[in-house]
Protein backbone atom coordinates (compact mmCIF):
# COMPACT_ATOMS: atom_id res chain seq x y z
CA UNK A 1 0.00 0.00 0.00
CA UNK A 2 2.97 2.47 0.84
CA UNK A 3 4.67 1.31 -1.51
CA UNK A 4 4.66 3.09 -4.27
CA UNK A 5 2.69 7.21 -3.16
CA UNK A 6 -0.61 8.00 -5.38
CA UNK A 7 -0.60 11.49 -5.96
CA UNK A 8 -3.28 13.77 -6.90
CA UNK A 9 -2.57 15.50 -10.47
CA UNK A 10 -3.95 19.17 -10.93
CA UNK A 11 -6.03 17.55 -13.96
CA UNK A 12 -7.60 15.33 -10.92
CA UNK A 13 -8.37 18.38 -8.71
CA UNK A 14 -9.40 20.06 -11.65
CA UNK A 15 -11.89 17.25 -12.23
CA UNK A 16 -12.93 17.71 -8.10
CA UNK A 17 -13.83 21.30 -8.92
CA UNK A 18 -16.50 20.95 -11.71
CA UNK A 19 -17.48 18.02 -9.73
CA UNK A 20 -18.15 20.74 -6.85
CA UNK A 21 -20.40 22.46 -9.12
CA UNK A 22 -22.83 20.21 -8.24
CA UNK A 23 -22.69 20.46 -4.58
CA UNK A 24 -26.44 21.47 -4.37
CA UNK A 25 -27.95 19.52 -6.73
CA UNK A 26 -29.06 16.57 -4.01
CA UNK A 27 -30.15 18.93 -1.04
CA UNK A 28 -32.38 17.22 1.04
CA UNK A 29 -33.64 18.05 4.46
CA UNK A 30 -31.85 15.40 6.30
CA UNK A 31 -28.04 16.05 5.72
CA UNK A 32 -28.36 19.03 3.14
CA UNK A 33 -25.34 18.86 0.95
CA UNK A 34 -24.10 15.27 1.84
CA UNK A 35 -24.80 13.67 -1.87
CA UNK A 36 -22.68 16.64 -3.19
CA UNK A 37 -19.84 16.46 -1.51
CA UNK A 38 -19.46 12.59 -1.57
CA UNK A 39 -19.77 13.28 -5.59
CA UNK A 40 -17.49 16.21 -5.67
CA UNK A 41 -14.76 14.12 -4.23
CA UNK A 42 -15.57 10.84 -6.53
CA UNK A 43 -12.89 11.81 -9.02
CA UNK A 44 -10.48 11.78 -6.48
CA UNK A 45 -11.75 8.89 -4.07
CA UNK A 46 -11.55 6.35 -7.04
CA UNK A 47 -7.27 7.02 -7.78
CA UNK A 48 -6.85 6.75 -3.93
CA UNK A 49 -8.87 3.47 -3.05
CA UNK A 50 -8.49 1.39 -5.75
CA UNK A 51 -9.63 -0.98 -3.62
CA UNK A 52 -12.90 -1.87 -3.23
CA UNK A 53 -13.69 -1.92 0.34
CA UNK A 54 -11.37 1.69 0.68
CA UNK A 55 -13.94 3.23 -1.39
CA UNK A 56 -16.80 2.16 0.24
CA UNK A 57 -15.51 3.38 3.15
CA UNK A 58 -14.46 6.62 1.97
CA UNK A 59 -17.87 7.24 0.10
CA UNK A 60 -19.95 6.63 3.33
CA UNK A 61 -17.07 8.74 5.05
CA UNK A 62 -18.26 11.73 3.34
CA UNK A 63 -22.04 11.14 2.97
CA UNK A 64 -22.73 12.93 6.52
CA UNK A 65 -24.32 15.64 7.08
CA UNK A 66 -22.95 18.47 5.04
CA UNK A 67 -23.96 22.42 4.61
CA UNK A 68 -21.62 25.26 3.66
CA UNK A 69 -21.96 28.26 0.85
CA UNK A 70 -22.00 26.33 -2.66
CA UNK A 71 -18.30 27.96 -3.64
CA UNK A 72 -16.73 28.52 0.05
CA UNK A 73 -16.48 25.06 -0.05
CA UNK A 74 -13.54 24.59 -2.70
CA UNK A 75 -11.07 25.42 0.51
CA UNK A 76 -12.57 22.70 2.13
CA UNK A 77 -12.64 20.40 -0.19
CA UNK A 78 -9.25 21.39 -1.19
CA UNK A 79 -7.88 20.34 2.65
CA UNK A 80 -10.26 17.52 2.59
CA UNK A 81 -8.35 16.04 -0.59
CA UNK A 82 -4.87 16.63 0.96
CA UNK A 83 -6.22 14.60 4.21
CA UNK A 84 -7.66 11.82 2.14
CA UNK A 85 -4.45 11.54 0.18
CA UNK A 86 -2.16 11.40 3.24
CA UNK A 87 -4.35 8.82 4.23
CA UNK A 88 -4.61 6.68 1.56
CA UNK A 89 -0.63 6.62 1.61
CA UNK A 90 -0.41 4.78 4.39
CA UNK A 91 -0.39 8.33 7.11
CA UNK A 92 -2.49 7.42 10.11
CA UNK A 93 -5.40 9.72 9.75
CA UNK A 94 -8.16 8.91 11.57
CA UNK A 95 -11.81 9.37 10.21
CA UNK A 96 -12.41 11.59 13.27
CA UNK A 97 -10.02 13.95 11.73
CA UNK A 98 -10.98 14.69 8.74
CA UNK A 99 -14.67 14.82 10.02
CA UNK A 100 -13.35 17.64 12.50
CA UNK A 101 -12.02 19.37 9.81
CA UNK A 102 -14.63 19.46 7.62
CA UNK A 103 -16.54 20.71 10.31
CA UNK A 104 -14.42 22.90 11.90
CA UNK A 105 -14.53 25.03 8.52
CA UNK A 106 -18.35 24.85 7.42
CA UNK A 107 -19.29 27.47 10.56
CA UNK A 108 -16.91 30.10 9.61
CA UNK A 109 -16.56 29.65 5.79
CA UNK A 110 -20.66 29.25 5.79
CA UNK A 111 -20.89 33.03 7.22
CA UNK A 112 -18.01 34.30 4.86
CA UNK A 113 -20.05 33.23 1.78
CA UNK A 114 -23.48 34.85 1.99
CA UNK A 115 -22.36 37.88 2.73
CA UNK A 116 -19.56 38.03 -0.07
CA UNK A 117 -21.45 36.53 -2.72
CA UNK A 118 -24.98 36.60 -2.05
CA UNK A 119 -25.43 40.14 0.01
CA UNK A 120 -22.27 42.35 -2.09
CA UNK A 121 -21.10 41.05 -5.24
CA UNK A 122 -24.42 39.53 -6.93
CA UNK A 123 -26.04 42.53 -6.14
CA UNK A 124 -23.48 45.06 -7.33
CA UNK A 125 -22.88 43.05 -10.60
CA UNK A 126 -26.66 42.14 -11.16
CA UNK A 127 -27.13 45.80 -10.71
CA UNK A 128 -24.23 46.75 -13.49
CA UNK A 129 -26.46 44.49 -15.57
CA UNK A 130 -29.81 45.26 -14.98
CA UNK A 131 -29.65 48.83 -15.52
CA UNK A 132 -28.15 48.57 -18.78
CA UNK A 133 -30.75 45.60 -19.60
CA UNK A 134 -33.14 48.13 -18.49
CA UNK A 135 -32.57 49.79 -21.61
CA UNK A 136 -32.56 46.91 -23.66
CA UNK A 137 -28.96 47.12 -24.06
CA UNK A 138 -27.61 43.21 -24.80
CA UNK A 139 -24.33 44.26 -23.09
CA UNK A 140 -25.95 43.63 -19.86
CA UNK A 141 -26.76 40.16 -19.34
CA UNK A 142 -23.74 39.22 -20.99
CA UNK A 143 -21.58 41.43 -18.66
CA UNK A 144 -23.57 39.88 -15.87
CA UNK A 145 -23.01 36.28 -17.25
CA UNK A 146 -19.48 36.93 -17.88
CA UNK A 147 -17.83 39.09 -14.55
CA UNK A 148 -20.02 36.53 -12.24
CA UNK A 149 -18.82 33.50 -13.57
CA UNK A 150 -15.21 34.31 -14.40
CA UNK A 151 -15.05 35.55 -10.47
CA UNK A 152 -16.90 32.64 -9.42
CA UNK A 153 -14.77 29.85 -10.97
CA UNK A 154 -11.57 32.03 -10.43
CA UNK A 155 -12.56 31.74 -6.76
CA UNK A 156 -13.16 27.91 -6.32
CA UNK A 157 -10.12 26.95 -8.43
CA UNK A 158 -7.52 29.06 -6.83
CA UNK A 159 -9.24 28.10 -3.05
CA UNK A 160 -9.03 24.73 -3.61
CA UNK A 161 -5.68 24.64 -4.25
CA UNK A 162 -4.69 26.63 -1.59
CA UNK A 163 -6.87 24.42 0.52
CA UNK A 164 -4.96 21.76 -1.00
CA UNK A 165 -1.84 22.79 -0.28
CA UNK A 166 -1.85 24.26 3.46
CA UNK A 167 -3.69 21.15 3.98
CA UNK A 168 -4.57 21.09 7.66
CA UNK A 169 -2.94 23.84 8.86
CA UNK A 170 -5.75 26.42 7.21
CA UNK A 171 -7.65 25.82 10.09
CA UNK A 172 -5.70 27.56 12.10
CA UNK A 173 -6.14 30.30 9.67
CA UNK A 174 -9.59 30.06 9.70
CA UNK A 175 -10.58 31.52 13.12
CA UNK A 176 -7.49 34.34 12.79
CA UNK A 177 -8.35 37.51 11.69
CA UNK A 178 -8.58 37.55 7.93
CA UNK A 179 -11.60 36.08 7.64
CA UNK A 180 -13.30 38.51 9.56
CA UNK A 181 -11.47 41.21 7.80
CA UNK A 182 -12.68 40.07 4.16
CA UNK A 183 -16.37 39.73 5.83
CA UNK A 184 -16.19 42.86 7.26
CA UNK A 185 -15.35 44.86 4.39
CA UNK A 186 -17.75 43.11 2.14
CA UNK A 187 -20.52 44.21 4.18
CA UNK A 188 -19.15 48.06 4.22
CA UNK A 189 -19.21 47.83 0.69
CA UNK A 190 -21.74 46.51 0.20
CA UNK A 191 -24.05 48.45 2.67
CA UNK A 192 -22.51 51.01 0.43
CA UNK A 193 -24.11 49.96 -2.71
CA UNK A 194 -27.27 49.24 -1.03
CA UNK A 195 -27.54 52.82 0.17
CA UNK A 196 -27.44 54.00 -3.76
CA UNK A 197 -29.18 51.03 -5.25
CA UNK A 198 -32.08 52.22 -2.84
CA UNK A 199 -32.03 55.91 -3.84
CA UNK A 200 -31.27 54.95 -7.72
CA UNK A 201 -33.94 52.05 -7.92
CA UNK A 202 -36.86 52.12 -5.59
CA UNK A 203 -39.26 54.25 -7.64
CA UNK A 204 -42.07 55.80 -6.35
CA UNK A 205 -43.55 59.05 -7.39
CA UNK A 206 -46.04 60.46 -6.12
CA UNK A 207 -48.91 62.54 -8.46
CA UNK A 208 -50.65 64.59 -6.92
CA UNK A 209 -50.54 68.29 -7.63
CA UNK A 210 -49.61 70.32 -4.71
CA UNK A 211 -49.40 74.10 -6.62
CA UNK A 212 -50.15 75.70 -9.71
CA UNK A 213 -49.64 79.11 -10.23
CA UNK A 214 -49.16 81.10 -13.28
CA UNK A 215 -45.89 82.10 -14.67
CA UNK A 216 -45.91 86.17 -15.58
CA UNK A 217 -45.63 86.94 -19.21
CA UNK A 218 -42.67 86.17 -20.95
CA UNK A 219 -41.56 83.78 -19.02
CA UNK A 220 -42.99 80.83 -21.13
CA UNK A 221 -43.89 80.00 -24.67
CA UNK A 222 -46.46 81.98 -26.09
CA UNK A 223 -47.91 79.43 -28.34
CA UNK A 224 -50.33 81.45 -30.66
CA UNK A 225 -47.78 84.07 -31.56
CA UNK A 226 -44.86 81.70 -32.84
CA UNK A 227 -44.55 81.39 -36.34
CA UNK A 228 -45.96 78.30 -38.59
CA UNK A 229 -43.72 75.47 -39.45
CA UNK A 230 -40.17 74.88 -38.98
CA UNK A 231 -39.40 78.33 -37.93
CA UNK A 232 -42.05 77.90 -35.07
CA UNK A 233 -40.43 74.97 -33.74
CA UNK A 234 -36.97 76.50 -33.98
CA UNK A 235 -38.21 79.04 -32.07
CA UNK A 236 -39.86 76.68 -29.57
CA UNK A 237 -36.76 74.96 -28.69
CA UNK A 238 -34.77 78.11 -28.51
CA UNK A 239 -37.15 79.40 -25.93
CA UNK A 240 -37.29 75.86 -24.10
CA UNK A 241 -33.59 76.26 -23.60
CA UNK A 242 -33.44 79.58 -22.39
CA UNK A 243 -35.08 78.04 -19.62
CA UNK A 244 -39.24 79.18 -20.77
CA UNK A 245 -41.55 77.28 -19.21
CA UNK A 246 -43.88 75.42 -21.61
CA UNK A 247 -47.49 75.96 -20.38
CA UNK A 248 -48.77 79.29 -18.84
CA UNK A 249 -49.11 77.12 -15.06
CA UNK A 250 -46.08 76.56 -13.50
CA UNK A 251 -47.13 73.07 -11.53
CA UNK A 252 -45.23 71.62 -8.60
CA UNK A 253 -46.30 68.02 -7.59
CA UNK A 254 -46.04 66.55 -4.19
CA UNK A 255 -43.13 64.67 -6.26
CA UNK A 256 -40.87 67.92 -6.96
CA UNK A 257 -40.95 69.17 -3.33
CA UNK A 258 -39.87 65.28 -1.66
CA UNK A 259 -36.46 65.62 -4.55
CA UNK A 260 -35.82 69.16 -3.31
CA UNK A 261 -36.08 67.88 0.15
CA UNK A 262 -34.10 64.52 0.06
CA UNK A 263 -34.40 62.78 -3.66
CA UNK A 264 -35.29 58.88 -2.83
CA UNK A 265 -36.75 59.61 0.37
CA UNK A 266 -40.40 57.72 -0.05
CA UNK A 267 -37.58 54.67 -1.56
CA UNK A 268 -35.48 54.37 1.73
CA UNK A 269 -38.66 54.89 4.54
CA UNK A 270 -40.48 52.21 2.21
CA UNK A 271 -37.35 49.98 2.46
CA UNK A 272 -37.06 50.54 6.42
CA UNK A 273 -40.65 49.55 6.81
CA UNK A 274 -39.74 46.59 4.88
CA UNK A 275 -37.28 45.85 7.16
CA UNK A 276 -39.23 46.21 10.30
CA UNK A 277 -41.47 44.23 8.61
CA UNK A 278 -39.43 41.42 8.20
CA UNK A 279 -37.90 41.58 12.06
CA UNK A 280 -41.68 40.97 12.85
CA UNK A 281 -41.31 37.56 10.47
CA UNK A 282 -43.81 38.99 7.98
CA UNK A 283 -42.80 36.55 4.88
CA UNK A 284 -41.20 38.45 2.46
CA UNK A 285 -43.84 37.03 0.05
CA UNK A 286 -46.85 38.23 2.00
CA UNK A 287 -44.98 41.72 1.89
CA UNK A 288 -44.29 41.43 -1.90
CA UNK A 289 -47.68 40.88 -2.75
CA UNK A 290 -48.52 43.28 -0.57
CA UNK A 291 -46.58 45.99 -2.33
CA UNK A 292 -48.26 45.41 -5.22
CA UNK A 293 -51.51 45.87 -3.62
CA UNK A 294 -51.06 48.94 -2.58
CA UNK A 295 -49.24 50.05 -5.53
CA UNK A 296 -52.72 49.64 -7.20
CA UNK A 297 -54.90 50.81 -4.84
CA UNK A 298 -52.86 54.26 -4.51
CA UNK A 299 -52.99 54.44 -8.07
CA UNK A 300 -56.42 54.20 -8.55
CA UNK A 301 -56.82 56.56 -5.95
CA UNK A 302 -54.39 58.83 -7.94
CA UNK A 303 -51.71 59.37 -5.19
CA UNK A 304 -49.32 57.06 -7.63
CA UNK B 1 -43.70 30.28 -32.28
CA UNK B 2 -42.60 26.94 -34.08
CA UNK B 3 -41.62 23.56 -32.67
CA UNK B 4 -38.04 23.99 -32.53
CA UNK B 5 -38.86 27.28 -30.69
CA UNK B 6 -40.27 25.61 -28.08
CA UNK B 7 -38.22 23.08 -27.73
CA UNK B 8 -35.65 25.92 -27.17
CA UNK B 9 -37.89 27.57 -23.91
CA UNK B 10 -38.26 23.58 -22.36
CA UNK B 11 -34.43 23.48 -22.50
CA UNK B 12 -33.88 26.53 -21.46
CA UNK B 13 -36.44 26.62 -18.61
CA UNK B 14 -34.48 22.85 -17.81
CA UNK B 15 -31.63 25.17 -17.37
CA UNK B 16 -33.08 27.96 -15.57
CA UNK B 17 -34.12 25.04 -12.99
CA UNK B 18 -30.75 23.52 -12.65
CA UNK B 19 -28.79 26.54 -11.62
CA UNK B 20 -31.87 27.42 -9.38
CA UNK B 21 -30.64 25.35 -6.94
CA UNK B 22 -26.98 24.75 -8.14
CA UNK B 23 -26.20 28.36 -7.80
CA UNK B 24 -23.35 28.24 -10.02
CA UNK B 25 -23.74 29.13 -13.73
CA UNK B 26 -27.03 31.95 -12.63
CA UNK B 27 -28.75 30.70 -15.70
CA UNK B 28 -32.09 31.09 -13.41
CA UNK B 29 -31.30 34.79 -12.73
CA UNK B 30 -33.78 36.97 -14.71
CA UNK B 31 -31.18 38.70 -16.58
CA UNK B 32 -30.04 35.46 -17.87
CA UNK B 33 -32.80 33.36 -17.78
CA UNK B 34 -35.39 36.24 -19.52
CA UNK B 35 -32.86 37.00 -22.10
CA UNK B 36 -32.25 33.87 -23.01
CA UNK B 37 -35.94 32.46 -23.38
CA UNK B 38 -36.30 36.36 -25.74
CA UNK B 39 -33.29 34.85 -27.60
CA UNK B 40 -34.93 31.69 -28.56
CA UNK B 41 -38.34 33.27 -29.39
CA UNK B 42 -36.94 35.85 -31.32
CA UNK B 43 -38.27 38.67 -28.74
CA UNK B 44 -34.53 39.24 -27.62
CA UNK B 45 -35.35 43.29 -26.46
CA UNK B 46 -38.34 42.16 -25.11
CA UNK B 47 -36.57 39.57 -23.01
CA UNK B 48 -33.35 41.70 -22.21
CA UNK B 49 -35.62 44.67 -20.56
CA UNK B 50 -38.06 42.47 -18.69
CA UNK B 51 -34.80 40.45 -17.32
CA UNK B 52 -33.62 44.01 -15.92
CA UNK B 53 -36.74 44.66 -14.16
CA UNK B 54 -36.79 41.35 -12.36
CA UNK B 55 -33.28 41.76 -11.47
CA UNK B 56 -33.57 44.51 -10.05
CA UNK B 57 -36.47 43.12 -7.79
CA UNK B 58 -34.63 39.93 -7.22
CA UNK B 59 -31.21 41.45 -6.16
CA UNK B 60 -31.70 40.53 -2.47
CA UNK B 61 -32.95 37.26 -3.05
CA UNK B 62 -30.41 34.56 -1.90
CA UNK B 63 -31.83 31.43 0.20
CA UNK B 64 -29.60 31.76 3.53
CA UNK B 65 -30.20 28.74 6.32
CA UNK B 66 -34.18 29.05 6.98
CA UNK B 67 -35.26 31.80 5.10
CA UNK B 68 -36.47 31.00 2.27
CA UNK B 69 -36.37 33.56 -1.18
CA UNK B 70 -38.89 33.64 -3.89
CA UNK B 71 -37.74 31.43 -6.78
CA UNK B 72 -36.42 33.79 -9.24
CA UNK B 73 -36.11 30.69 -11.66
CA UNK B 74 -40.05 29.90 -12.00
CA UNK B 75 -41.19 33.89 -11.85
CA UNK B 76 -38.60 34.78 -14.66
CA UNK B 77 -39.23 32.01 -17.40
CA UNK B 78 -42.93 32.04 -16.79
CA UNK B 79 -43.00 35.82 -17.15
CA UNK B 80 -41.05 36.17 -20.18
CA UNK B 81 -43.18 33.19 -21.93
CA UNK B 82 -46.20 35.24 -20.81
CA UNK B 83 -44.95 38.54 -22.43
CA UNK B 84 -43.40 36.70 -25.63
CA UNK B 85 -46.82 35.40 -25.83
CA UNK B 86 -49.22 37.93 -25.08
CA UNK B 87 -47.81 40.20 -28.22
CA UNK B 88 -48.52 43.52 -26.08
CA UNK B 89 -44.56 44.63 -26.74
CA UNK B 90 -42.96 46.82 -23.86
CA UNK B 91 -45.97 47.53 -23.02
CA UNK B 92 -46.72 44.45 -21.50
CA UNK B 93 -43.90 44.64 -19.22
CA UNK B 94 -45.34 45.57 -16.17
CA UNK B 95 -48.17 43.19 -16.61
CA UNK B 96 -45.27 40.80 -16.86
CA UNK B 97 -43.42 41.59 -13.52
CA UNK B 98 -46.74 41.75 -11.55
CA UNK B 99 -47.37 38.16 -12.84
CA UNK B 100 -43.75 36.94 -12.04
CA UNK B 101 -44.17 37.55 -8.19
CA UNK B 102 -46.97 35.23 -7.46
CA UNK B 103 -44.75 32.58 -9.99
CA UNK B 104 -42.30 33.31 -7.50
CA UNK B 105 -43.95 31.53 -4.68
CA UNK B 106 -45.37 28.83 -6.51
CA UNK B 107 -41.77 27.81 -7.97
CA UNK B 108 -40.82 27.70 -3.77
CA UNK B 109 -43.58 25.07 -3.30
CA UNK B 110 -41.99 23.18 -6.10
CA UNK B 111 -38.45 23.39 -4.74
CA UNK B 112 -39.92 22.33 -1.72
CA UNK B 113 -41.39 18.87 -3.61
CA UNK B 114 -37.91 17.68 -4.94
CA UNK B 115 -35.88 18.77 -2.07
CA UNK B 116 -38.00 15.82 -0.40
CA UNK B 117 -37.52 13.52 -2.92
CA UNK B 118 -34.30 14.16 -2.46
CA UNK B 119 -33.90 12.95 0.84
CA UNK B 120 -35.28 9.51 -0.10
CA UNK B 121 -33.16 9.49 -2.96
CA UNK B 122 -29.38 9.85 -0.61
CA UNK B 123 -30.61 6.64 1.45
CA UNK B 124 -30.02 5.07 -2.20
CA UNK B 125 -27.01 6.96 -2.06
CA UNK B 126 -25.68 5.28 1.41
CA UNK B 127 -26.67 1.81 0.45
CA UNK B 128 -24.63 2.09 -2.63
CA UNK B 129 -21.73 3.91 -0.70
CA UNK B 130 -21.81 0.43 1.58
CA UNK B 131 -21.29 -1.21 -1.97
CA UNK B 132 -18.37 1.11 -2.70
CA UNK B 133 -21.00 1.59 -5.92
CA UNK B 134 -19.61 5.37 -7.14
CA UNK B 135 -21.52 4.86 -10.52
CA UNK B 136 -24.48 4.93 -9.06
CA UNK B 137 -23.64 7.65 -7.27
CA UNK B 138 -23.24 9.86 -9.55
CA UNK B 139 -26.05 8.64 -11.42
CA UNK B 140 -28.45 9.69 -8.36
CA UNK B 141 -26.78 12.85 -8.14
CA UNK B 142 -27.59 13.38 -11.83
CA UNK B 143 -31.06 12.06 -11.90
CA UNK B 144 -31.67 14.90 -9.01
CA UNK B 145 -30.25 17.70 -10.99
CA UNK B 146 -32.63 16.57 -13.62
CA UNK B 147 -35.61 16.47 -11.28
CA UNK B 148 -34.82 20.27 -10.54
CA UNK B 149 -34.49 21.15 -14.26
CA UNK B 150 -37.87 19.73 -14.65
CA UNK B 151 -39.18 21.36 -11.79
CA UNK B 152 -38.93 24.42 -14.25
CA UNK B 153 -38.99 22.73 -17.75
CA UNK B 154 -42.62 20.96 -16.59
CA UNK B 155 -44.40 24.18 -15.68
CA UNK B 156 -42.90 25.71 -18.90
CA UNK B 157 -43.97 23.37 -21.43
CA UNK B 158 -47.60 23.61 -19.72
CA UNK B 159 -47.37 27.29 -20.76
CA UNK B 160 -46.31 26.55 -24.14
CA UNK B 161 -48.99 24.44 -24.38
CA UNK B 162 -52.10 27.06 -24.04
CA UNK B 163 -52.32 28.55 -27.42
CA UNK B 164 -51.45 32.47 -27.38
CA UNK B 165 -54.88 33.71 -28.61
CA UNK B 166 -55.91 32.44 -25.49
CA UNK B 167 -53.25 34.27 -23.31
CA UNK B 168 -53.53 37.14 -25.10
CA UNK B 169 -57.55 37.05 -24.36
CA UNK B 170 -56.96 36.36 -20.65
CA UNK B 171 -54.77 39.37 -20.61
CA UNK B 172 -57.23 41.61 -22.38
CA UNK B 173 -59.51 41.42 -19.79
CA UNK B 174 -57.09 43.18 -17.71
CA UNK B 175 -58.12 47.08 -16.85
CA UNK B 176 -55.34 49.47 -17.54
CA UNK B 177 -55.87 50.47 -13.96
CA UNK B 178 -55.01 47.25 -12.64
CA UNK B 179 -51.41 46.85 -15.27
CA UNK B 180 -49.97 50.14 -14.56
CA UNK B 181 -51.02 49.60 -10.62
CA UNK B 182 -49.13 46.64 -11.16
CA UNK B 183 -46.06 48.48 -13.07
CA UNK B 184 -46.00 50.80 -9.83
CA UNK B 185 -46.01 47.91 -7.69
CA UNK B 186 -43.07 46.49 -9.45
CA UNK B 187 -40.92 49.55 -9.06
CA UNK B 188 -41.40 49.70 -5.43
CA UNK B 189 -40.58 46.10 -4.37
CA UNK B 190 -37.64 46.56 -5.81
CA UNK B 191 -37.32 47.67 -1.51
CA UNK B 192 -38.09 44.16 -0.51
CA UNK B 193 -34.96 42.21 -2.02
CA UNK B 194 -32.93 45.65 -0.33
CA UNK B 195 -34.30 45.25 2.98
CA UNK B 196 -33.94 41.70 3.34
CA UNK B 197 -30.32 42.39 2.47
CA UNK B 198 -29.89 45.12 5.46
CA UNK B 199 -31.36 42.88 7.92
CA UNK B 200 -28.84 40.25 6.99
CA UNK B 201 -25.58 42.89 6.87
CA UNK B 202 -26.48 45.79 9.34
CA UNK B 203 -24.10 46.51 12.22
CA UNK B 204 -23.55 49.64 14.00
CA UNK B 205 -20.25 49.80 12.13
CA UNK B 206 -21.49 49.62 8.61
CA UNK B 207 -24.68 52.12 8.69
CA UNK B 208 -22.00 55.27 7.70
CA UNK B 209 -21.55 53.17 4.73
CA UNK B 210 -25.42 53.31 4.28
CA UNK B 211 -25.72 56.79 4.21
CA UNK B 212 -23.14 57.53 2.29
CA UNK B 213 -24.01 55.22 -0.67
CA UNK B 214 -27.68 56.85 -0.01
CA UNK B 215 -26.56 60.60 -0.56
CA UNK B 216 -23.85 59.83 -3.04
CA UNK B 217 -26.37 58.53 -5.54
CA UNK B 218 -28.20 61.44 -5.66
CA UNK B 219 -25.38 62.59 -7.88
CA UNK B 220 -26.45 61.25 -11.31
CA UNK B 221 -23.02 61.57 -12.98
CA UNK B 222 -21.88 58.95 -10.98
CA UNK B 223 -22.40 55.41 -12.75
CA UNK B 224 -22.83 52.56 -10.79
CA UNK B 225 -19.20 51.26 -11.47
CA UNK B 226 -18.04 54.32 -10.05
CA UNK B 227 -19.84 53.68 -6.99
CA UNK B 228 -18.70 50.34 -6.70
CA UNK B 229 -15.02 52.09 -6.79
CA UNK B 230 -15.73 55.13 -3.88
CA UNK B 231 -17.66 52.18 -1.73
CA UNK B 232 -14.51 49.36 -2.04
CA UNK B 233 -11.68 51.76 -1.86
CA UNK B 234 -13.83 53.20 1.66
CA UNK B 235 -13.81 50.00 2.68
CA UNK B 236 -10.00 49.12 2.30
CA UNK B 237 -9.47 52.79 3.57
CA UNK B 238 -11.37 51.73 6.86
CA UNK B 239 -10.14 48.58 7.20
CA UNK B 240 -6.07 49.87 6.59
CA UNK B 241 -6.58 52.36 9.00
CA UNK B 242 -8.60 50.24 11.71
CA UNK B 243 -5.25 48.18 12.01
CA UNK B 244 -2.88 50.78 11.86
CA UNK B 245 -4.05 53.30 14.43
CA UNK B 246 -5.84 51.31 16.48
CA UNK B 247 -3.33 50.89 19.20
CA UNK B 248 -6.00 51.86 21.92
CA UNK B 249 -9.01 49.70 21.38
CA UNK B 250 -8.39 48.12 18.25
CA UNK B 251 -11.04 45.41 18.18
CA UNK B 252 -13.41 46.47 20.63
CA UNK B 253 -16.23 47.78 18.23
CA UNK B 254 -16.28 43.52 16.93
CA UNK B 255 -17.67 42.60 20.29
CA UNK B 256 -21.03 44.72 19.87
CA UNK B 257 -23.35 42.84 17.20
CA UNK B 258 -25.41 45.96 17.97
CA UNK B 259 -27.07 47.01 14.93
CA UNK B 260 -28.73 50.44 15.95
CA UNK B 261 -31.50 50.72 13.84
CA UNK B 262 -32.78 47.34 14.04
CA UNK B 263 -32.68 47.73 17.93
CA UNK B 264 -35.03 50.19 17.47
CA UNK B 265 -37.09 48.68 15.18
CA UNK B 266 -36.99 45.83 17.41
CA UNK B 267 -38.18 48.03 20.32
CA UNK B 268 -41.12 49.24 18.41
Amino acid sequence: MADQKIKLTKADRFKVMWHSQFLQASWNYERMQNGGFAYSLIPALRKLYPKKEDMAEALQRHLVFFNVHPYLVSPIIGVTLALEEDKANGAKVEDEAIQGVKVGMMGPLAGVGDPVFWYTVRPIVGALGASMAIQGNILGPILFFVIWNVIRLAFMWYTQEFGYRAGSAITNDMSGGLLQKVTRGASMMGMFVLGSLIERWVNITFTPVVSRTPVQKGGYIDWNSLPAGAKGIQQALIGQSNGLSLTKFKTTTLQNNLDSLIPGLAGLLLTFLCMWLLKKKVSPIVIIIGIFIVGVVLHVLHVL
Amino acid sequence: MNAIQMVLVVLVAFLAGMEGILDQWEFHQPLVACTLIGLVTGHLDLGIILGGQLQMIALGWANIGAAVAPDAALASVASAIILVQSGQGTKGIGMATGIAMPLAVAGLFLTMIVRTISTGIVHIMDADAKKANWRRINMWQWIDVCLQGLRIAIPAALLLAIPASTVQYWLGLMPTWLSDGMSIGGAMVVAVGYAMVINMMASREVWPFFAIGFALAAIKDLTLIALGAIGLAMAVMYLALESKGGSGNSGSDNDGTGDPLGDIIDDY
